[in-house]
This record gives structure tokens, sequence and C-alpha cells, in this order.
């Protein structure tokens, strides 16, 4: 009987040598321990013709020899399997630098971003939102905001006119008064939009973006307009930029200021970028005016207000070097997709 | 408004280098736009005494030895016609920098360095220079016109550096003036305001005047149109003598790029540059009827002014007039009738304040902006009206130049020109700061602002000088002190007292800049194009005369007729943006737009038109189709949670056969198609693009989906794959529609396969499908979904003809 294990035995050592794939093991591995047509499994058949006696150690020699098998065909089966997906994976081999499949992803507006990052830094401040109306009529544009129809300072801005009383806002301040028509204090809005004059060149598009932004609450002063813009400048600017003000003149806000930056690009020390200065203009400011808050129906012995208001291209051109403001409104894809900062 | 360093000394004591002077102006509200030296490209010129000079033969040229004192001697070749020994000329040494000139020696074609050079032969070392070399006219130093070398004076010191002596180291200041300052668009405006910064006092210019007893008998001076006239004043000089003015006057007037013509007209001009008041002076000679009328045009009434132009005037204008006829345009300019000739024997001087907005619509109306009417505009004050006339008045006197009679003849309104009181809070004006300025500070500040002020406990009373007519509460006030406090004191705090309020935007604005993300995502960039268009846009679009797109509200005064419609529609910015981007070989792309179009209620607008947002999809190139610009529809409404249906139809700027209107709830919200061939040849694109609108202020007001949680089924869902044959005229969404109505279990159909060809019949088209069911509650029993099939093949066949393909 011993004979037989060893044949069988020797049999499968003889037979495992020349299997190159799994599936020879299993087919070669089913010829001994199918439980049915297995010749390890037939054996067990013969167990009638073995002697009472003798058979609980043919049944031991048996599951000996099926464990035995079993232990070589795993092993093989392992080292087969290992080498198999060696192969599969070495088939597999690519360039991993090949380029991408799959669209890349556009940009919003290199304005829209700005918009955007402007909006965030204020929103947490408790500024809603308000959007401004692109045509105007002549009160909302100048005269609310103490800009009668004499007033030189009209003269700062050249309006296009759509009929004596329509025009294309020149200034998105036309929204501090369509706001504190229908709201009263606290106020805290910002207003984008777009606004229009006529000036054409290199830093003048007769389109472009303002963002207003009005507060008007008790004891508002200077000193808070300085604060609020000192944080606004550091999340735009950088956390070393400082704000500077300086005497200006609006007719819609008294005392008027005009607010530089110190220069991102040199820090101050004075560059191309700042002309030498060391400072940058970026946007016109004050404590609203006591006519435009009385305009408003809001007393001005009660209440008083802040009022800012930021030229979004301006902005946006420091803050990529964009030298040409038309670049802004040609939709050159080489030039979208450069601003990505979404 | 130009000041020259040298003027502006004329009334402060400026101790300071011209470049602090200019931070000075900066940090108390005047900005510089520009400073430079006279001479600033003038550099290494000196007196050169002339020790020999000898013709050379045959040339118009002189060999020169020049002595340049502590320079040296040098030889220097000379073609001017006035070089002579022992004179004293400009001498640019080598390496010096003077302005080249064309070939008339008067035109200025850039800046030269002067080299070591060999004419005919014979070495030079250096340049003898004319006037217009050094940049210096006939009125900033005599013989700076002629067309030869410039002569020094004898005793000019050999060797010096010739700009003190020419002028040429003096400073031109350009500030910009705000409109709330007209007080300082001049040179004594500006001066008070540098006296200030500098804590120095002003010295105010000479008003004294030598007056006779003459009159000019019966002369009247009336005022008929007060409203646009408050004041008018009128004197009359005699014994004028016509000539030149002193070289200083000429000096200040030539830096400030005024030519000098003769004393009379001179005197009107320097007068108005230094007190900023505009001034006018009449021959008496070429005035008739004694008289002088201040009154409105007739309708149709002409003028012809000093520059010989004529103007058709009406009765919003304003006319100076003698008893017979208009001799000047108010406030704009003087009538040619009546102009200062060589002959003036007497004028009749004005200085008068007309109402700013009135010459600023003649200005406007007539084209016509001149010094006198820009400082109109801005506004003058009647003090400065009164002492400006003086001042003519005294300089008469000084230049020697006439007589000054006793007929002054003054109208107004009874204006007074008195400083005016002004009582304010301290407290107001430090809560408008935010900081507490010491009371002694304020007095300081508005003592050298001319304010004279008080301080008795909270309340600062200012006598406030009437050119300030800006100031009117204690903001001004308020502003007036910290411009000269000085910024800086201002600290960052953040609104102690305000009450809390809730920040960020609406939903509306969360939504659009959502879809502009997801637009983002399937690699769009977003582009921002002008509100305005062109007439020649609308026939680009091959719009029909009348289409409610051509209905655009017109600009009236448009930068150019490209840009002077307002936007009707997107579309044909987003047309010229593909358009351009080809152009430049940007061969593929997705761009879209945001913004408005203006559809006015009528026109001329009367009232506000309707601003609807819009968004427009423009995509071009290689894989772009149809449909993959309708997948960029689908996810605008999957972003906006809405459902868009396609129908079939046309726009005359697009394929007729590859267009759809998009529908929502029923209700058209805007298309999408191919571009049409004439419209892509007119436009010379080289690549198929596709065009997208959608009106989102109609969208803005449809109910969209609100986000909500249908339950799973516990059991499988099972799918049907279906070829159906059809006519070609049949639509896939006929077809899912009918699939759809047949069967409410239907989770999802998607078409996989689309043919036409030789194995169905040949005006047939096949489409196949693969239709999801869905179970409910309860699983589909064994011939559930067949009987679903069944009832839609039957379906199919009844109401399209549909069959199974076979």
């Amino acid at each position: 009987m011993n004979d037989k294990f060893e044949s069988i035995k020797q049999e499968i050592l003889d037979g495992i040598d020349g299997l190159a794939s799994s599936r020879a093991v299993y087919d070669f591995k089913k010829q001994f321990l199918d439980s049915k047509t297995g010749k390890i499994g037939q054996l067990m058949k013969e167990m009638k013709n073995i002697a009472p006696e003798e058979r609980a150690g043919f049944g031991k020699g048996v599951n000996e020899l099926k464990e035995w098998a079993q232990q070589k065909f795993s092993e093989l089966d392992e080292k087969i399997r290992e080498k198999e997906l060696k192969l599969r994976y070495e088939l597999e081999r690519i360039d991993v630098t090949m380029p991408a499949e799959g669209r890349e992803t556009g940009n919003l507006h290199p304005i829209t971003q700005m918009r955007n990052e402007i909006i965030d830094v204020f929103s947490g401040m408790g500024f809603e939102v308000f959007e401004n109306r692109e045509i105007e009529n002549d009160y909302y544009n100048f005269t609310a905001l103490n800009t009668p129809k004499d007033h030189p300072a009209r003269d700062m801005q050249d309006t296009f006119y759509l009929s004596p009383e329509f025009l294309l806002a020149t200034q998105t301040s036309a929204a501090q008064i369509h706001t504190m028509e229908e709201k009263k204090p606290p106020i805290k809005i910002l207003c984008p939009g777009k606004v229009f004059r006529s000036d054409d060149d290199a830093t003048h598009s007769p389109m472009f973006h303002q963002m207003e932004g009005l507060v008007v609450d008790k004891k508002i002063t200077l000193c808070d307009l300085k604060g609020m813009l000192d944080v606004f400048v550091k999340k735009i600017y950088g956390e070393s930029t400082t704000t500077r003000l300086r005497p200006s003149y609006f007719p819609f806000t008294e005392p008027s200021v005009e607010v530089d930056v110190s220069c991102f690009e040199c820090g101050g020390k004075g560059c191309k970028l700042c002309k030498g200065t060391g400072w940058i203009e970026i946007l016109g400011a004050g404590i609203v005016n006591r006519k435009v808050l009385e305009n408003c129906g809001i007393d001005p012995d009660e209440y008083s207000g802040l009022a800012f208001g930021i030229g979004i291209e301006r902005a946006t051109m420091l803050k990529y070097g964009i030298n040409n403001i038309k670049l802004l409104f040609e939709s050159d894809l080489r030039v979208l997709e450069q601003i990505d900062d979404n | 408004m130009l000041a020259p360093l040298s003027w502006l000394k004329e009334y402060v004591d400026i101790d300071v280098a011209p470049h602090e002077l200019e931070k000075k102006l900066f940090s108390c509200g005047f900005e510089v736009e520009e400073l430079r030296e006279v001479g600033r490209d003038i550099s290494g010129v000196v007196v050169g005494y002339v020790e020999e000079c000898e013709p050379i033969p045959e040339t118009h040229l002189h060999l020169c030895k020049v002595n340049a004192g502590e320079h040296g001697v040098f030889q220097v070749c000379c073609g001017a016609d006035n070089v002579r020994a022992g004179g004293k000329f400009p001498l640019a040494l080598v390496g010096a920098t003077v302005y080249a000139t064309a070939k008339d020696h008067k035109t200025v074609e850039g800046v030269m360095t002067i080299k070591k050079g060999k004419l005919r032969g014979y070495d030079s070392e250096g340049m003898l220079c004319s006037g217009t070399e050094l940049g210096v006219s006939e009125d900033m130093f005599p013989g700076g016109g002629y067309n030869g070398l410039l002569e020094l004076p004898e005793d000019a010191r050999t060797g010096e550096d010739v700009k003190p002596l020419l002028g040429l180291d003096d400073w031109i200041y350009d500030v910009s003036i705000t409109a709330n300052r007209p007080d300082c668009q001049s040179i004594l405006g500006l001066a008070r305001e540098v006296a200030a910064a500098l804590k120095k006092p002003l010295k105010e210019p000479s008003y004294d005047y030598a007056q006779t007893d003459v009159v000019k008998e019966g002369f009247t001076v009336s005022v008929e149109a007060s409203d646009l006239c408050p004041r008018y004043i009128g004197h009359y000089v005699y014994d004028v003598k016509i000539g030149e003015s002193p070289l200083w006057m000429k000096r200040r007037l030539a830096l400030v790029g005024q030519t000098a013509i003769s004393n009379i007209v001179d005197i009107t001009n320097y007068v108005m540059l230094e007190m900023g008041q505009p001034m006018h002076a009449f021959d008496c000679g070429y005035l008739e009827g004694n008289e002088i009328r201040v009154r409105r045009a007739g309708d149709g009434e002409k003028i012809v002014t000093l520059d010989s132009q004529e103007y058709e005037l009406n009765s919003n204008n304003l006319v100076i007039c003698d008893g017979v006829k208009p001799v000047a345009l108010a406030g704009v300019m003087g009538g040619l009738n009546s102009e200062i000739r060589d002959t003036t024997a007497a004028v009749m001087f004005e200085s008068a304040k007309f109402a700013r907005d009135n010459i600023r619509k003649t200005s406007r109306a007539l084209g016509k902006r001149t010094d006198a009417s820009a400082k109109y505009e801005k506004g003058v004050d009647e003090y400065t009206t009164v002492h400006a006339m003086k001042r003519a008045l005294h300089l008469i006197t000084e230049l020697g130049c006439g007589k000054v009679s006793a007929t002054h003849l003054d109208v107004n309104t009874g204006n007074s020109i008195e400083p005016r009181e002004m009582k304010v809070s301290v407290r107001r004006v430090n809560d408008v700061l935010g900081i507490e300025v010491p009371g002694e500070e304020i007095l300081k500040i508005m003592e050298s602002l001319n304010f004279a002020p008080a301080i008795d406990g909270d309340e600062l009373t200012l006598q406030v000088p009437a050119y300030r007519e800006d100031m009117d509460s204690y903001p001004d006030v308020a502003e007036e002190v910290i411009r000269m406090y000085g910024y800086d004191h201002v600290i960052p705090t953040f609104m102690p007292d305000a009450l809390v309020t809730m920040g960020g935007m609406n939903r509306k604005q969360r939504r659009e800049l959502k879809l502009k993300r997801d637009l983002c995502s399937m690699g769009a960039y977003e582009c921002i194009h002008y509100s305005f268009f062109s007439p020649s846009d609308l026939d680009l679009l091959r719009l029909p005369e009348d289409a409610p797109e051509r209905n655009a509200i017109r600009i009236l005064n448009p930068i150019n007729e490209e840009l002077s419609l307002m936007r009707t529609t997107l579309a044909a910015s987003m047309l010229n943006a593909i358009a351009r981007n080809q152009k430049k070989g940007n061969l593929s792309g997705r761009l879209f737009e945001l913004g408005k179009k203006f559809i006015p209620k009528e026109l001329p607008l009367t009232d506000y038109p309707d601003e609807r947002d819009t968004l427009c999809i423009g995509i071009f190139g290689g894989g772009e189709s149809f449909f993959t610009l309708k997948g960029m529809a689908e996810k605008t409404a999957e972003s906006l949670y809405l459902k868009f249906e396609y129908v079939p139809c046309a726009k005359p700027f697009l394929h007729p056969y590859q267009t759809a209107a998009i529908v929502c709830q029923g209700v058209e919200i805007g298309y999408l198609g191919k571009v049409a061939y004439p419209v892509a040849e007119e436009l010379d694109l080289r690549e198929d693009s596709y065009l997208l609108e959608i009106d989102m202020k109609t969208v803005a007001g449809l109910e969209a989906g609100k986000a909500s949680f249908h339950p799973l089924s516990k059991f499988p869902e099972e799918s049907r794959d279906l070829a159906l044959v059809m006519d070609r005229g049949i639509t896939c969404s006929q077809v899912e529609t009918v699939i759809r109505d047949s069967c409410s279990y239907v989770k999802k159909i998607r078409l996989f396969d689309v043919y036409e060809g030789e194995q169905i019949p040949a005006d047939k088209r096949s489409m196949a499908f693969t239709v999801d069911f869905e179970p409910g509650q309860e699983a589909f029993e064994e011939d559930s979904v067949d009987r679903f099939v069944k009832k839609i093949l039957k379906n199919l066949k009844n109401q399209l003809d549909v069959d199974l393909r076979s």
C-alpha cells in the first residue's frame, strides 16, 4: 500500500515541475485531489478492501498524503500566482508622464475672482451684498449723492447719457441711496457693479467694475474706516500690507480720503510698480456726507456712516501684474487660462 | 494746474527743497501729478567767452577759441551768424545734454549729448547754443527766440552754470486741484495752502493803484440776467499805451505755457493765473452806445470770438453787449469786434462772476473750452472777483501802461465778501475723526488757514474767509483739521458702538456663483464683455428689421458707433470673442458670460429699462457639437435644480436644423445651436462654433426643484434594451415621452445607438434604448417587465408608428 502512496507522491513530484500556469496547477491538482475523481480520493474507496486492523493505518496514510499534496500544491500555486501577477503587471506597464485625459477646469473671470475675494473679506465683517443697476437716473447717480446739476464734480466723470434723465451708472455709489431708501440702520452693505465712463486707453476702459461699501450706524468714525480697510488690504495683498489715508474729495463724503497701500511688490522701498513712491492708490473713501443721509431720510445727528469704493480692475491688475485693462475684456483664452485663484 | 516754484515764492518764503514741498502739498490734499525742473533736460552748459573767432574758408563756419573758466579753453566750430570774439554765449561742454533741433533750428527733436566732433577737418570740443537748444524762449530770456546764439550778459561769470542765469533751475508743479477747492485754482490760492503747510505767513500781492478823477461820462453797466451773473465789475482805463509786458511777467506766463501778447492782454491773463479770476478787457473804441449790458443771447444771435470762430447762440447763452451788439461770450471768450489792438487807447476791464452751470452748458453746447470757462465751471468766488479787479488796476499802474479812471461800476446781488461766522462743536469734529485732537492744535490749524478761530468750551467759532465757499458744517472743519494735523494720527478701530449685522451673499447670488463654478467644471472660462455693442452686431446676427433685439437703447454720446447701443442679446459679443480667439490661434475652447441685456419699456427712456440677467455660452473647435453644448445646457439645468426640454426652432444666425429652443416648465427661456455658415464666414471662423443663450431673469421666476429623499426600493431593478425603427421625422424625445407615459415604473431611458443604412428601409432610422424599470414597495412579478414592454411597444406603434427592429 505504501508503494501506492509513494508512487502517487512521486507522480505529483514529477508532474509539478512542468507546470507553468495556475490553470495547469489547478487541472493537475484536480487529478489527485478532486473529492470524487482524484487519485487520492480514489484511495479512500479502497478502504473496503483493506483488512480491518490495517484500516486505521491506511486512513492515516491517505490523510497524510492528502495533506502533503495540498501543502505541495498550495506552495506551488502561490509561487506561480506571484509570477503570473508580476508578469501581468509588467505587461500593463505605462509611461506615467504621458498626458492626462479629460477636460481641464475653466476659470472664473479674474474680475469675478477678485470680486469674490473682496466679498469674502467683508462678508466676515457683516456686510450683505447688493447688486447695482447699470442704467441709473440722474437723481440716484448724482443729485442724491450731493452732486447737483451745476456741481463741478460732475466733470470728474465723463458720463454716458441715454436720455436727459437716464445714464449709465458712473459709480456704484448710487446703490448707497437705493439701499438707504429701503433699509434703515444698522446698514453694512457691499455693492459690486459695472460702471461706465467715457474713457478709453491702456488704463481706462469705458466699462469697469467697482465695489461700493457702506456702513451707517451710530458713531462711525474715520478710525473705523481705517480699521476696516487695514484688515481688508492684509487679506487681499498680504499680512505685511499697511494703509495710508490722504485727503481727497468726493461730493458724497466729507472728509474724503484716498487710501494707499504699502507697495506689495517692493514692501515700500520704491519700485516700478509704485513708481518709486512705495505706495499704491487702491480706493477712495470717506465719512458719508450729512446731506446724503438727509436725502435718504436718515437723521445725520443720530447716525453717521462711512463709504468706500474699490476699483476692481485696478485691484486685479495690480494683483496679477496685468498691464493693459483691455486684456480683461477681450476674452482671449491665453489670458483667461492664466488667472486661476478660485 | 501749473505752478512755478519761483512764482509761489513771491507770496511765501519757501525754505524747503522742491521735493519736500511736493510731499507737504500731497499730505494736505494737493497731489502733485508732475514735478519737473524747467531745465531738466539741460546739463553741462556753462557761460563761454569767445576769445578768438576765425572764419573757416569756403564755409559759413567759424573756428572759435572759447574760454569756459574753470572748465578750460576749448576749440569749437560754430555755424551761427552772431558768433563773435568778445561775446559770451552758452557753451555745452563735451558730455552736456541739450535739445536737438530740426533743420529750421526751431523744432525740438529730442535731447542730445554733446560729443567731441570734427567739422571740415577741425576738432570741435563742445557746442555754442541757441535759446531753442536750451529750451529758452524769447519770453523767458531776451534773445532766447533768436535763430542763432543766445547772447548772455557781459557781466555773466565765465565758466558758471547757465541754468540759474536763464531760470532753468526753476521747478514747475503740476498740481491736481479737487473740485471742492476752486479757490486753489490759482497761484495765490495754492500759495495760501503752501503757507499753511509750512506754517509761514502769506505775503499778499499789492492791490493799490493810483486813481485819477477822470470819469467816462454817462457810462453804465446793467445786468439783465442776474441769475446768471451775480456780480459784474467794470473799470475804465484810459491813456493806454499798448506795448510789451516786462520780462518778469512774460517769463511767468511762459513758464505756465501762456504766450505773451501785449501788456493789456497779458495783465488779464496774469491776473487770471495769479488770482483765479478770468478777466477781460474791451477796446472802448469799438464799444457802441456807452454801456455794457449783460443779457441772455437772442435765438439765432451770432458772435465772432477772438479766435475768429462764429457761433450761433440761443437764450441759454449769456452775452456781454455794448449798446448795440454782443461783444463777448460771457465767461468763455471775448468778441473779435472789441479785441485789444495796437491802436487801443482806452479799455473797459471786466471782472465778473457767472453762474458755473450756465458757463458749463454754454461751453459744452458750443464745444468751446477755454481757461476762463474751465475756471468758471469749477466756481469763482466774489472775494476774488473784487480783488482781481484791484490787482489788474495795480498792474496798470505798476507797468505804467494806462491811467486808472474813477469810473468803477459794480453791479451785485448783495453778496458779502466779508468772512462769515460759523460755530461748530469741537466734540462733533472729533466724533467724525474718532480721535481727540487737542484744542490748541485745532486753533493753530484753523489760524494757519485764516479762519481766525476761537474756542469757548465745546464751541469753536470760525470766521470763514469768503473764498472758502466749500465750508459748510462740522465735517468740513474735521477735514481741515485732520488734513493739516496729519492722517497718520488716525488709528484703526472697529465700530465699537455699531450693532451686529449678518453678512454674505443672498440665495440668488450664491446660485449664480454656483452656476459659474459648475460651468467652469465643464471646462468653460468666464468672460466679461462690454454692456454696449454696435448696430453692425445686429446685422451680423441677421436680425430682421422688426426683431425685438433691434429696439435697443442708444447712448447719446458714445465713444464711437461700435459702442453705441445697449446690448439686447449677449450673442454678438460672444461671437466676436470666439472670432478673436480663432484669429489668435485658439482653435478650440469654451466661454461663458453672465451679463445683462437691456430691454427698454419705451424709447427714449422715461423709466428704468428692464435689466435682464442673461447667460451666454459659446463653444468652438474639434470635439464640440450641438450635443456637447447641450451637455452644458443640462449642467445648467442641474445647477439650477430645473429640467429643460428642447424643441427644434429657427434663429437667423444659427443652423436651421441644429438649433433648439430651451423650454422650462412650458416657458421658452432661451436657445442653443450651431452658428450659421454665412455668419461664421463673415467672422472668418475656422472652426465650427455653437451658441447658447438663456434668460436668467425668466429662469429665476420658475419653481426650482427642492432636494428631497426618495426611499430606495428593496427589490432589484430590471432593464431592457429596445431597438426601434421609425420614420426619420420622429424625434428621440417623442419616443422617450411615449415610453415614459406608457409605464410609471420607467426610471431611466438611455439612447445608446442610432442607425440609418442598408439594414433598414431607406426612409427609416433605428434608435436603440436601454430602459430601466424600478419596482416600488413590492417586487416585480415574473412577467411584469415583459408586460410593460409590450404596452410600450403597442403605444409606440399606435402613436408614432414605431416598430421593434427585427
